[in-house]
Parts: structure tokens; C-alpha cells; sequence
């Protein structure tokens, strides 16, 4: 019978090999998963893996699609170490696209270059109000944040959808479901020519580099940390709870607002009912792969941006449902969840005592 | 039947179509959460009983079989959860999460071929002489199978909790695993079967969904319906009568947001959407308020992982 | 006495890190009352945990009347006849009394029966309770009387009680004593772990010693005094840390003035009109039994809980009681909590960050918002240094320091910053004999140095080792503090026992 012993400390080198360990087993089990639908395993990995890499175009799209799960996953690494679990990324991702494009299609006819960054401003302030009303519910009333920010994930939803079939709908736009495409002076630079690549994933990284720093060395980063890890060690340190968490939740909502800013203003260049592949989701899962560490989640962003990839290039080569890449990415975090255990617990193999 | 009448019936109908799965995953969640486990999967749980359910029943024709394949593609989710976050201790928020976002995704790829197909709703009973009284008739004798399996759940596990031994095992395991595991009760196998048994009736849900309320399968079709019963055992802070009631409350939020279209009220159908969602955030602040209520409702483990020791 | 009932010979269980036993021998006869003795962390309640099927042994044997066996588990242990009393309750808060009783002998039967025998045991025995009781309103008291009647209704052969007293007045444990003797009367031996000489002396007839893992001495402890019984526990006469006490003139440094504060936890103690005053060069003991508002208190001197009124504490004169922590430790105060995974240290960081916890002001760790690495290094390298706390270097984390030198680290801490006035609780529980002592003596040099301390502390020998005053905590009630050496045991035991929160017996 397998048993799980404890390890008394944590293993270093389980800490690195857990998730290679993870993306092995995800790996195997997509061969599992493509011969079963009738996919050759090798063309189906490589499609899924190597090929989106071979172009610039394709590693420009690497960057674009892994900025905004770099930018959503670093805030959420940050308060998930809190114990604040933000699970309304998306929302908040939603009401920055909403604010900030809604600044932007305020003025349409203008080139100054102020647009852009009063744009960007109100996205993370979006995200950060639509993060500030769980923070709010949690801190005034004790309301578990998981459910009420999931719940604002669709009120957002249902708020954008709702803007663009109505007040914000282009006139030009056929009676289509979207608003006039941004100007450019509201549109974000395209950084390199022929790709979509934008300054969003300059930002990312900066983001990445900040939170690190938070986090090995601010006062604030530790805070959160220990509250965290103990609550009850927190108060003793003197460390304000409440201000905590609302730091925690307005850290994600407003790279999450940002994110959502630059998804519109670059790539999409308008408002539209579907703004999100499920960004904010999928960053919760790049949070846990990163261990919760911005550079983690640098990589693991990377990782689960290149499953997108993958996806799309399955679906267009080889015929694929997109519902491929949601599988994926679960079972991916499912492996890592599983592998993780071996950081704190070995597994032994314990023979039944005779009775 | 009178036009007033007629009206009232499609009315309560409704109700009763849109309360039923919130009813059915919500009683499974509601015995894991006793038990101490918090599954956040439910949603990915339904959706993979929808698919499950559609697909067995439009392959097979058989109506019976496509609601056990439902309840077994349920349990079978929540016993990678159990595998997951009860036997290899990985944390319970996360391993919802990934459920969820996992039956997402393959709920949606084992589901692609089914779209577009129609099958018939779920029959509803057909008792002779009483499913065809006036008014109460269609109500009352002519539901469909799982909407009284719903209803008969609750009584069931208001028993089980309340009055039976292993109910009041699993109730201590909720209260402190550790003293529950000092005494020498199975902790982790309890935990399991309340598991299990929570992704079986959020199968059923699914089934329901995809069988009966809107006879098809699109992706995603449960639309949050998981999250607002993981709100609604919260609401009902734990105990199955007060579930039912919740439920019935939810599902006539919900059709009172498409009647009110219908009514002529001048709001736009999208806000009339957020209504659900917003109600539940309304209950969830006035019972968490109550910190002291909370604590002696809450199973006092919920989510805490159990590290046997030795 | 009785035929052999149970024998344990030359039991081992390791544990990462440790070697609980080692090589043990037990003997235990019918209606035997029998002593297992020895300190913290001597071993007991591994090798009972051993005997109740809880732990299995990684090697030695178990006979049980006479036969070998090896228990497989609490059930088989139940099965067999052994009974046992832990002494941190297995028990369900938010169940009652009967379910409680119902689930720890894994009744099958009717409830209602099982309430009739609940009542006829524990009226027999002279242990009150109301069956349909919920738990989490009980008293202490009253939850180990659950305890016991559940033991008792399963007619055990062997009763283990580990460490009963901990939590009981003087006077309770009178009253379980007399019970444990008619229990002992009918036939049922009684196996009884503590360290408390005085109790063992009084009730057990034979003893088995331990330290550090290994049976040091087998004795009848009527026979042995007090000091040879200590001798053996702790290994050598114990040592008295030495005093010099000149208490310093002037106002208190440390007052606290009519505090009286709801509870906040739904099973907490409500302070009420505490008032205290301490001078510099003195030590004040706070004596109480555990659950009558020392963590409150802890909370509310700590600033971790704020007070109704500013002028209700006051540190050096000034008026603390709407600060928190970190502004009471910029005016010189430091505070030691009770439990120190989790609340004075961080189990999952490292010394040198856990350092940070109450130092980052006072030491000027922090600059810019950022943390300055070297600086919070070096601040606790200093600790581990002077007070020779073993376990790794500044950068071992916590939870993997022992126990003991964890405590000195934590307290180390707060010493090294030479505070004016020093609140610790429990600063030496759970730690081995020579830890203490560090503890204590820089406890005393600190209050030489014109601090003001004051010690909350379930333990009345430490009390009267280090303190110049004492007074009792009992039901969120502080008792007007007396000098060490014009109080009696007994009527500090008295005072202990004040009214419980749960409704009159």
C-alpha cells in the first residue's frame, strides 16, 4: 500500500523537478489523449508544441498571448501568497478593457499622445475597482472572496456585453455587436513590423522584475507573505490585515484591469463581447505553476500561452476542437498539484501489519 | 385551463426547471462540505455530467441511461479531486479550480460532436387520473424524474445528517478530523464517499441541464449554475431544508429576469442577466456578517487538509 | 496487587529527527495505579500512543495479559480493554455530549439508551453531565468528564489518563482523584502520565520514570521523596537560578488600569477590570490554569487586541491602549506569545526573516520600504550566538529548529533588544530543562537591568522560581498581586478555581 511519509523538510530538488516531473506526465498523457481521438501523437505534439515557435511571427504571438497571463498571474502570485484567493480576475480584466477603451472611444477624432496613458490609467484603475468590491465585501463583511469575485466575473461579462449591443455599438459597425476600432492614437504601437507584438509584453516583464523585488526584499512583499503563512504571526508583527488584503486584491485587479487595456487597445483593437480566451482563469493556474513566484509565473505564462498557440495551430492543422487547450492546461495543473506533494512527503511503499 | 392560470403553471414550471439543478448540486456539495471537503469543481462537474448525460442518451435512445452515465461522470471527476486533494494533500482551492477548468475544456471536446443535435425532454411522470387534475395535475404528479429525485434527496440527507450513524461520523469528521481520526474513524474514506457523492449529484445537475431543462448540449451550457450552488450551501449555512428553500429562491430569480423581459420592463436583458449573480452576492454578505453564526454553522475543517500523523 | 495485565519490552519509535523510545520496559499490573513520570518531550505520550494503537512501534513487544499482541488501532485497543483519556480532547464542538460519548465507543445502538447508561455511569462515578449538552458551552472540566465517562462505559481494563490535571483547578482534581481510586477499587489498573510529583506521590502506587526516550527508574513513589522523584526525572538535582533583586523606585513602567474587553473568539474569556502595575527591576507572574484569559490578556497588554480607552495601558507613562504592536515596541516594549509556531514565529521562514517580525522598527531593518538583507542577518545571528540556539544558522527555517531552541531564538529576539518592559507567556513550556534555564536567567538579567516583566505562566514552580510578585488570572479576573513569598499554594489554588463561564455544576 502506498504510503506518504513526511519528509521533515521540504526537498529542494523535488522543488525544481516537481513541475519538469508535471509537464512529463501532461506530455504522455496528450499522446494518450490524441491517439484516442485518432491523431497521429507525434505530428499532434508537435503541431502543439514546436511548430507556432518557427516563425518570429510565432514567437511574436508567444508574447502576446503570454503577456497578459504574465501580467494577471504575477498580481494573483502576489495575493494568493496572502491567502486572499482572487478568483475574479477575468472580471476584473473585463471592466479595464471596458474603462480604458471606453476612455479611448471618447475621442475618437483626437491624436494627442496623452490617449494612450490616461487609457492605460483608467484600465488598472477598472480593474482595480471591480477587485476593490470583493476586497471591500471581505474586509467590511467577512464575505469569502472566491465567490463574490467569481460572481462579478459574469455581472462584467453580462456589463460589456451589454455596451457593446447597446450605447458603445459602432454605428458603422452593421448592427454587429462591437464598437468603432480605436484610433491610433488609442491604439498600442505595434513594436515590431509584420507581428502583433506590442509594449504589453515590455510591461510584462517589468511587472515580473517589480514583483520579484516586492517580494524578496519590500517590507510590503514580506507582509504578505506572513500573513499568509500566519495570519496570527502578522498581528503580532503589527502588520495591518485589512490594509493587506485590500493591497492584495487591488495588486490583481489593477495588473488584470492593464492587462485587459492592452488586450483591447493592442491585438483586438476594439471592444467586442468575447475579449478573453479566459485570461484571468488560465493566469490562476500560471500562478500555481510558477509556485507562486514571479519569475515562476514568467515561465509557466510562457508555457501556457504556447498551449493557446498550440491549440489554435491544432485546430486550424489537424482539425482540432479548441476545447483542447482547456484540457490541456487542467491536466497540466493537475500533474503539478499531484507532483508537489513529493516536496513535503515521500512515498513508501508500507507492507499490511499482520493482524 | 384558464389563461391566468395556464400562465401561473408555465410560471412555477419554470421555476421549478431552473431550481432543480441548483437543488441537486447543492445537496452533494452541501454532504462534502459537512464532511470538511471544499469542491469548487462543481461547475466542471455539471458540465461533464451534461455531456455525459447528452451523449449516452442520444447514442443509446435511452433516457435512463444517459442520467447514470451523468451521475457517473460526476463521480468520476470528483474522484480525481478526492485522488488529488484528499490522498496526494494538494491544496482544495486549486484543485477545484482545475476541475473546473478542466471539465470546461472536456466537457467541451467530448461534446463537439453532439452540437446541434435535439433530443425530447425528459418525460414527465404520467400517473393516471392525477397527472391530469387541473392546475396541480402537470405541477405536482407530472415532473420529470430527477426534479422528484431532487426533492426526495433533501429529505434523504436531512435524515442521514440528522439521525443516522454515519452521519453523525461524518459530521465529526467535519467538526475536527483529528479527534475523528483519534478515534480510530476513516477520515479520508469518508471523505471520499462524501466527495463522490457530491460530484454524482452535480452530475445529475448536468444531466438535468442537458436532459431535461434545455434538451441539447452547447459548450458551457451551465453558465455559472455551479458556482451559485457552491453560494447557495453558504446561504443555506449548511443544513439541506434550508437548501431547498435557496434553490427555489435562486431559480425564481432567474425566471423572474426573463419574465420581466417579457413583462415590458425597459431593462436591458443583460442586466436582467446579472440579477442571479448579484442576489448571490447579496446572501453571501448578510450570512457571512454574522461571524459568530458562520463559525458554529461552517464544518469547522472545511478545506483544511488531513495529515494523518503516523 | 493483580496479575500482570499489560508489559511493553524494549519498545523504539523514531521520528524524523528524534528517538521518542528507546528501548522501553513497562509493567503494569491490575488495579495497579501506575505513574509514567518524566518531563516534556521524555517520551510518554508516544509510548501511550503506542499502547492505544494510535502509533505502531518500529520494534520491542506488547503483551497483553500474558498473551503477545500487536494493536492494530484505537478500535483494537477498545476491543482489548484499554481505555484512554488523551490530553488534548478528541472531542466535537459542535455535536453534543451523547453524540460525542456515541462516537468515541462507536455506539450501534439506540441513542436514547445510550443517554440512560450515560447518565447511571457518570452519576456513579461521581462525574455530572446533561447528555444533550453542546460541547463547545462546556468547561473544560466538564469535556474531560465526557472523556472519561466514555472510557468508563466501555468497562476498560487498562484506563491511560495523560497529563488530566493540566487543565483542572485543585479542586477538580481532588474530585478525579477520588474517582480514579474507585476505578482502581473495582479492578481497572490506570495508567497515569504526568510530571507533577506532588500528584503522583498522592495517588499512584508504583512509577515508571523517563527521560529522554528510555526508562531511567522504576520506584514506588510513596516511598520516594519529591526531590529524589525530580532527581530522576530531570537528571540531576534541580538548579536554583540565582536572584538579586533590587527593585528599582519610581512610577510603574508598565500599568494597566480597570481593562475589561469582550471576547472576541466565540469560546474566548472576556477580561474584566484587570488592573496591574510594574516597576522597573521587577517581575511580575501571572498564574492561572489554561482558557481563563491569558491569551486575551496577551493580546490586549501586545496591542494585537486594542483596548476601549487610550489610558487604559500605559508603557513608561505614556498611553498605549489604541496602539498596536508595532508603535508599543517603539516605546520599548516587547512581547513573548504562547505558541510559537504560528503566532511568534513563522514555522515556514527563516530565523533571519522571523527576526524581522518584531525588530524591523526598532533595529532599522527596513529602509526605503526595502528589506535590508545583511542587517537582518547579522541582528539574528547575534540571537542565535547569545543564546546558543542550535538548529542551523540564520537562515534555517523555524519548523525545523527544535522546540526548545526555537523558544530561546523567540525569545532571544525580544531580549536582545533591550526592551524597558517585557510581557512573556508560557516562555519556557515545552522546552527541555536546560533551555528553561537560559530562558529564565535572561529573564532575571534582563529585569536587573530595570526592565519590567511580566510572566504569564500555567506553571506555579516557575512562578515562584523567577517572580517577586504573583497574582492569579481566573475567569478574565486578576487577582491583586502578592509577593512570592507571602503566598500559599494553596490559596493561589483556590483563587485558580474561580467561577468557570459555563453555567453553575
Amino acid at each position: 500500500m502506498l504510503r506518504l511519509e513526511p519528509r521533515g523538510r521540504q526537498s529542494t530538488a523535488m522543488i525544481y523537478a516537481s513541475p519538469v516531473i508535471a509537464v512529463a506526465l501532461t506530455l504522455i498523457t496528450g499522446i494518450v489523449i490524441f491517439a484516442a481521438i485518432g491523431v497521429d501523437p507525434v505530428t499532434a505534439l508537435v503541431t502543439f508544441f514546436v511548430e507556432p515557435l518557427g516563425t518570429p511571427y510565432g514567437l511574436a504571438e508567444l508574447a502576446v498571448k503570454a503577456s497578459p497571463l504574465v501580467l494577471i498571474g504575477t498580481g494573483l502570485a502576489l495575493g494568493f501568497r496572502a491567502n486572499v484567493w482572487n478568483i475574479g480576475a477575468e472580471g476584473q480584466f473585463t471592466l479595464g478593457a471596458i474603462a480604458g477603451g471606453g476612455l479611448g472611444l471618447l475621442f475618437p477624432e483626437s491624436e494627442s499622445p496623452l490617449v494612450l496613458p490616461a487609457m492605460i490609467l483608467a484600465g488598472i484603475a477598472g480593474g482595480m475597482a471591480w477587485a476593490a468590491i470583493p476586497a471591500w465585501l471581505k474586509t467590511r463583511f467577512n464575505a469569502n472572496e472566491i465567490l463574490t469575485s467569481l460572481m462579478l466575473t459574469y455581472v462584467a461579462q453580462y456589463l460589456l456585453g451589454y455596451l457593446v449591443h447597446g450605447p458603445w455599438r459602432s454605428p458603422e459597425g452593421y448592427n454587429f455587436p462591437e464598437t468603432r476600432m480605436f484610433s491610433a492614437a488609442a491604439s498600442l504601437p505595434v513594436l515590431v513590423e509584420g507581428t502583433r507584438l506590442n509594449v504589453g509584453a515590455v510591461v510584462a516583464l517589468v511587472v515580473v522584475a517589480v514583483g520579484w523585488l516586492v517580494l524578496a526584499r519590500a517590507l510590503v512583499g514580506f507582509q504578505l507573505r506572513v500573513v499568509g503563512l500566519a495570519p496570527r504571526a502578522a498581528r503580532f508583527a503589527g502588520f495591518d490585515g485589512t490594509r493587506l488584503v485590500w493591497l492584495a486584491m487591488l495588486i490583481g485587479g489593477g495588473l488584470a484591469g492593464l492587462a485587459g487595456l492592452f488586450e483591447v487597445a493592442g491585438p483586438i483593437g476594439q471592444l467586442i463581447p468575447a475579449i478573453s480566451p479566459g485570461y484571468g482563469f488560465t493566469a490562476i493556474i500560471v500562478a500555481f505553476m510558477g509556485r507562486l513566484h514571479p519569475v515562476g509565473v514568467l515561465l509557466a505564462g510562457l508555457l501556457l500561452a504556447l498551449s493557446y498557440l498550440g491549440g489554435e495551430a491544432a485546430q486550424i492543422s489537424l482539425g482540432m476542437p479548441s476545447a483542447v487547450t482547456g484540457i490541456f492546461q487542467g491536466v497540466l495543473l493537475f500533474y503539478l498539484l499531484g507532483c508537489d506533494v513529493l516536496i513535503l512527503y515521500r512515498p513508501r511503499l508500507r507492507r499490511e501489519a499482520p493482524a | 385551463m384558464s389563461g391566468e392560470a395556464g400562465w401561473l403553471v408555465a410560471v412555477v414550471l419554470s421555476v421549478v426547471g431552473a431550481a432543480t439543478p441548483l437543488l441537486l448540486a447543492a445537496t452533494g456539495e452541501l454532504v462534502a462540505e459537512r464532511s470538511g471537503v471544499l469542491n469548487l469543481g462543481v461547475e466542471g462537474m455539471m458540465l461533464v455530467g451534461a455531456v455525459a448525460a447528452f451523449a449516452a442518451a442520444s447514442t443509446t435512445g435511452s433516457d435512463t441511461l444517459g442520467i447514470l452515465a451523468g451521475a457517473a461522470a460526476g463521480a468520476a471527476m470528483a474522484l480525481v479531486f478526492a485522488v488529488l486533494a484528499l490522498s496526494l494533500l494538494a491544496n482544495q482551492v486549486a484543485t477545484g479550480l482545475a476541475i473546473t477548468i478542466f471539465g470546461v475544456g472536456l466537457s467541451a471536446l467530448a461534446g463537439s460532436g453532439f452540437v446541434g443535435i435535439a433530443l425530447e425532454p425528459l418525460p414527465g411522470l404520467a400517473v393516471p387520473g392525477l397527472s391530469d387534475l387541473p392546475v396541480v395535475g402537470r405541477l405536482l404528479f407530472g415532473q420529470d424524474v430527477l426534479v422528484y429525485l431532487s426533492l426526495a434527496m433533501v429529505g434523504a440527507v436531512a435524515y442521514f445528517l440528522g439521525r443516522t450513524r454515519l452521519g453523525l461520523i461524518l459530521r465529526a469528521v467535519g467538526d475536527s478530523h483529528d479527534a475523528a481520526h483519534a478515534i480510530g474513524y476513516p477520515v479520508v474514506a469518508i471523505r471520499y464517499a462524501a466527495t463522490a457523492f457530491g460530484g454524482l449529484m452535480s452530475g445529475l445537475a448536468g444531466a438535468y441541464m442537458s436532459l431535461a431543462y434545455t434538451p441539447m448540449w452547447a459548450e458551457n451550457m451551465t453558465a455559472g449554475r455551479g458556482w451559485i450552488a457552491l453560494a447557495l450551501v453558504v446561504f443555506a449555512t449548511w443544513r439541506p431544508w434550508r437548501l431547498l428553500a435557496g434553490a427555489y429562491l435562486f431559480g425564481g430569480i432567474t425566471i423572474l429576469q426573463l419574465h420581466a423581459q417579457g413583462a415590458g420592463i425597459a431593462v436591458p436583458s443583460q442586466v436582467m442577466s446579472m440579477l442571479p449573480y448579484l442576489a448571490t452576492i447579496a446572501v453571501l454578505v448578510v450570512i457571512s456578517r454574522d461571524r459568530a453564526k458562520i463559525r458554529s454553522s461552517a464544518p469547522a475543517s472545511i478545506g483544511k487538509a488531513f495529515h494523518p500523523a503516523g | 496487587m493483580g496479575a500482570a495485565l499489560l508489559e511493553l519490552r524494549a519498545i523504539a519509535k523514531a521520528f524524523p529527527g528524534c528517538q521518542a523510545n528507546d528501548g522501553v520496559d513497562l509493567n503494569v499490573r491490575a488495579g495497579e495505579i501506575h505513574a509514567l513520570l518524566g518531563e516534556n518531550g521524555a517520551g510518554k505520550s508516544t509510548l501511550v500512543k503506542i499502547i492505544y494503537g494510535v502509533l505502531a512501534p518500529d520494534s520491542g513487544e506488547i503483551r497483553w495479559e500474558g498473551r503477545g499482541v500487536r494493536i492494530t488501532g484505537p478500535a483494537h485497543a477498545r476491543r482489548l480493554g484499554i481505555g484512554m483519556v488523551f490530553q488534548h480532547f478528541s472531542i466535537f464542538e459542535a455535536l453534543t455530549v451523547v453524540e460525542n460519548v456515541a462516537l468515541g465507543i462507536d455506539w450501534r445502538g439506540r441513542l436514547d439508551d445510550l443517554r440512560r447508561r450515560l447518565t447511571e455511569v457518570s452519576g456513579a462515578y461521581g462525574l455530572p453531565l446533561s447528555p444533550d449538552a453542546v460541547v463547545h458551552g462546556l468547561s473544560v472540566g466538564e469535556r474531560q468528564r465526557i472523556e472519561v465517562v466514555r472510557c468508563l462505559l466501555q468497562e476498560p481494563r487498562l484506563l491511560i489518563m495523560d497529563e488530566p490535571t493540566s487543565v483542572l483547578t485543585p479542586q477538580e482534581a481532588e474530585a478525579l482523584f477520588a474517582t480514579l481510586r474507585h476505578v482502581a477499587a473495582e479492578g481497572c489498573a490506570i495508567l497515569y502520565i504526568s510530571h507533577k510529583l506532588a500528584e503522583i506521590r498522592a495517588l499512584c502506587e508504583r512509577a515508571t520514570v523517563m527521560r529522554q526516550g528510555k526508562v531511567v527508574a522504576e520506584c514506588d513513589p510513596r516511598r520516594e521523596s519529591s526531590k529524589r522523584l525530580a532527581a530522576l526525572m530531570l537528571g540531576d538535582e534541580p538548579r536554583e537560578p540565582h536572584r538579586q533583586r533590587t527593585p528599582q523606585a519610581g512610577p510603574p513602567r508598565l500599568a494597566v488600569e480597570s481593562l475589561s474587553l469582550a471576547a472576541e473568539e466565540r469560546d474566548g474569556v472576556a477580561l474584566a477590570e484587570v488592573c496591574l502595575r510594574v516597576g522597573g527591576g521587577e517581575i511580575l507572574g501571572i498564574a492561572g490554569i489554561a482558557g481563563n484569559g491569558q491569551g486575551e490578556l496577551m493580546a490586549a497588554l501586545s496591542g494585537e487586541v486594542r483596548s476601549p480607552a487610550a489610558e487604559t495601558i500605559a508603557i513608561d507613562g505614556v498611553a498605549v491602549g489604541r496602539l498596536g504592536p508595532g508603535a508599543r515596541r517603539a516605546l520599548g516594549a516587547a512581547f513573548i506569545p504562547e505558541e510559537r509556531y504560528g503566532h511568534a514565529a513563522v514555522p515556514a521562514l527563516t530565523l533571519a526573516e522571523n527576526a524581522l517580525l518584531s525588530a524591523h522598527r526598532r533595529r532599522a531593518l527596513v529602509r526605503h520600504g526595502l528589506i535590508a538583507m545583511a542587517r537582518t542577518r547579522a541582528f539574528a545571528e547575534a540571537i542565535i550566538r547569545r543564546f546558543d540556539v542550535r538548529g542551523g544558522g540564520a537562515e534555517a527555517e523555524a519548523r525545523n529548529l527544535s522546540g526548545g531552541n526555537l523558544q530561546k531564538f523567540v525569545v532571544g529576539r525580544e531580549l536582545v533588544q533591550e526592551p524597558g518592559v517585557l510581557v512573556a507567556a508560557q516562555p519556557t513550556w515545552g522546552i527541555d530543562a536546560g533551555a528553561a534555564m537560559t530562558v529564565h536567567q535572561a529573564l532575571l538579567d534582563l529585569a536587573d537591568a530595570g526592565a519590567a516583566i511580566v510572566v504569564i505562566s500555567q506553571d506555579l514552580d516557575e512562578i515562584f522560581a523567577i517572580c517577586d510578585s504573583i497574582a492569579v488570572l481566573a475567569a478574565g479576573r486578576l487577582s491583586p498581586p502578592v509577593p512570592v513569598r507571602e503566598a500559599s499554594i494553596e490559596a493561589i489554588g483556590l483563587t485558580m478555581g474561580g467561577p468557570t463561564k459555563a453555567a453553575a455544576e
